[in-house]
């Protein structure tokens, strides 16, 4: 089943993508030293994604898609390979590219207004006026306007991921890096953002890397979805949507799309999944 | 208010049962005095002043080597969290001083610092620092990394991530890590107060003391009274506030807990 599937090289079109690459991931490889064992967790990825492009990783658990956008994020330092920003080496985290972490991430000493504002405090361009005015905004974006005085443990887990979300778009980054941030959510708030979210990204012209676990979801948002083979991670299959959008999550050639991921991805956990 | 009422009852019976037990007669009244004495000592003791300068110098002293304490703890405890080898040095020796009673000190500043009061703050120092390190250092270490990590990626750094990210952060530890010290510094210093008979300063340790010297029952419960007194009173000043405001932020009240499911960490992992 493996042997179907051929070693994905998106470096090929580098020299034609490189000058409007907002991404460019080279050659990065990672392992993960613990005193029990040495954990190849990348092996070698390439990828770039070019501005305002939405390009989601989806792959078995464990794979490296988390490290990967540590990587790209700047929080983690990958062994080999590099990652280029707008043609400049990432060496370190930046407030142009913005995480929204698998992880609950919310600061308890803060509310949840206060945790929007966090990012926003550090964007010396915005007036305090105007930094209240976006929080309130994207708080009311996510469907918690009433929540905006509440403490973070009195939310619910989707809550929190919403609030989350707010905290990343509000100081409006250039680049977007998501982990499964609508894992923690109910169907319905998820289609509902869904609509929301390919609004403000048609919008803002973002350019977006996540990582999904719901083929439906990334076939929905995205223009490309790249595929990683279980550890140790690398990218071996790249799917493009060429669909129009507004994109509805029912759209019948939207499942078969999805259905396509899916098939492949069942291929790189190895012959298929046990009901 | 129901609370008040249970409260109240609870120590009026104390002391009436007390009360009756020394006026029962089976004990000499010297050996066990009767409520009203040890009040009229203390009412005594508060009208002639001898209180009142007793507590001043035992809080001075109590601040000033706490203070001194958590100033050279605190900065210990956050480097024996840095690195394992600090762990493994700076932290054993705190856990293993911190294991030895601070009365244990006193022959060791006696001799130091002779009669004096650098002796007294030598021991509470000493009965404070170690475990303020231990409390710091295994706060440090239990800090999630990822409120470093989500703050970094929105431009945070250097001294706003410190201020604004690690101190907030660190709040439940720093807490812990000082009422910890606070309560080893207060034992620490009835020991020196008690055991180190100077004439700079006279504190409730010490009115302990002479109240043993002059077989005065009354003197040594009423300085034991005023002595819990004090420390109640301290956590509820110093503390209770700190603690009720982590409390209500991270959401770790224990009766809060009940009302409401306690939060579950979300983490969601979809495998097809
Ligand atoms: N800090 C770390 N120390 C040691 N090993 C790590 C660390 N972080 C990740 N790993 C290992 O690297 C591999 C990839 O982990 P990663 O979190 O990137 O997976 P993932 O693709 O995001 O998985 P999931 O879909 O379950 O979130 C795993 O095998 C994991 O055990
Ligand atoms: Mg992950």
């Amino acid at each position: 089943m493996l042997d179907q599937v051929h070693d994905y090289d998106d470096s090929k079109s580098l020299t034609v993508t490189a000058a409007t690459s907002k991404l460019v991931v080279e050659g990065v490889s990672k392992w993960f030293r613990t005193p029990r064992a040495t954990v190849h967790a990348l092996d070698n990825v390439s990828m770039q994604v070019s501005d305002g492009e939405v390009v989601c990783v989806v792959g078995p658990s464990g794979c490296g898609k988390s490290t990967l956008l540590d990587i790209i994020a700047g929080l983690t330092k990958p062994d080999a390979g590099r990652v280029l920003a707008d043609g400049h080496p990432v060496t370190g985290p930046g407030r142009q590219r913005l995480v929204v972490f698998q992880e609950p991430s919310l600061f308890p000493w803060l509310d949840v207004f206060g945790n929007v504002m966090f990012g926003l405090g550090l964007c010396p361009e915005l007036s305090s006026v105007e930094r209240r005015e976006i929080a309130h905004r994207y708080l009311a974006l996510v469907g918690l306007e009433k929540f905006e005085r509440a403490h973070v443990h009195e939310l619910s887990g989707g809550m929190k991921q919403r609030v989350a979300l707010a905290r990343a778009l509000a100081p409006d980054p250039q680049v977007l890096l998501m982990d499964e941030p609508f894992g923690a959510l109910d169907a319905m708030t998820r289609e509902h953002l869904y609509d929301d979210i390919q609004r403000i990204w048609s919008d803002s012209c973002k350019t977006i890397v996540f990582v999904t676990h719901n083929m439906r979801e990334a076939a929905c948002l995205v223009d490309r979805v790249l595929l990683m083979s279980k550890a140790p991670g690398k990218i071996i299959q790249g799917f493009d949507i060429p669909l129009p959008r507004p994109r509805s999550i029912y759209d019948v050639e939207l499942v078969s799309h999805a259905g396509r991921i899916a098939d492949s991805l069942r291929g790189t956990v190895g012959g298929g999944v046990p009901e | 208010m129901k609370r008040f009422v249970i409260v109240s009852a609870f120590f009026t019976m104390l002391l009436v049962v007390w009360e009756l037990a020394s006026e029962s007669g089976r004990w000499s009244p010297v050996l066990f005095p009767s409520v009203v004495s040890v009040a009229q000592y203390l009412w005594g003791a508060m009208m002639d002043g001898t209180l009142f300068e007793a507590i001043r110098v035992t809080l001075q002293r109590l601040l000033v080597g706490y203070m001194i304490g958590v100033a050279i703890g605190l900065p210990l405890g956050v480097l024996a969290s840095s690195s394992q080898i600090s762990e493994d040095t700076l932290g054993a020796l705190a856990l293993g001083l911190q294991t030895l009673p601070s009365v244990c000190w006193v022959p060791f500043a006696v001799l130091w610092f002779g009669q004096t009061e650098g002796a007294m703050l030598f021991v509470v120092v000493m009965g404070t620092v170690w475990s303020v390190i231990i409390a710091t250092n295994h706060g440090a270490r239990t800090i999630p990394p990822i409120y470093a990590r989500a703050a970094r990626t929105m431009g945070s750094e250097g001294l706003h991530l410190w201020t604004m990210v690690m101190l907030p952060a660190s709040l439940p530890f720093l807490v812990s890590g000082m009422k910890q010290g606070w309560a080893f510094a207060w034992r620490s210093l009835m020991a020196a107060e008690i055991f180190v008979t100077i004439l700079t300063g006279f504190g409730l340790g010490q009115l302990l003391h002479y109240g043993r010297e002059l077989n005065a029952m009354d003197q040594v419960i009423g300085a034991m009274v005023v002595i819990v007194l004090i420390g109640l009173l301290a956590d509820r000043i110093l503390f209770a506030p700190w603690e009720r405001f982590l409390h209500r932020r991270w959401g770790t009240n224990v009766r809060a807990r009940m009302l409401r499911p306690a939060c579950t960490r979300t983490r969601c992992d979809f495998h097809s």
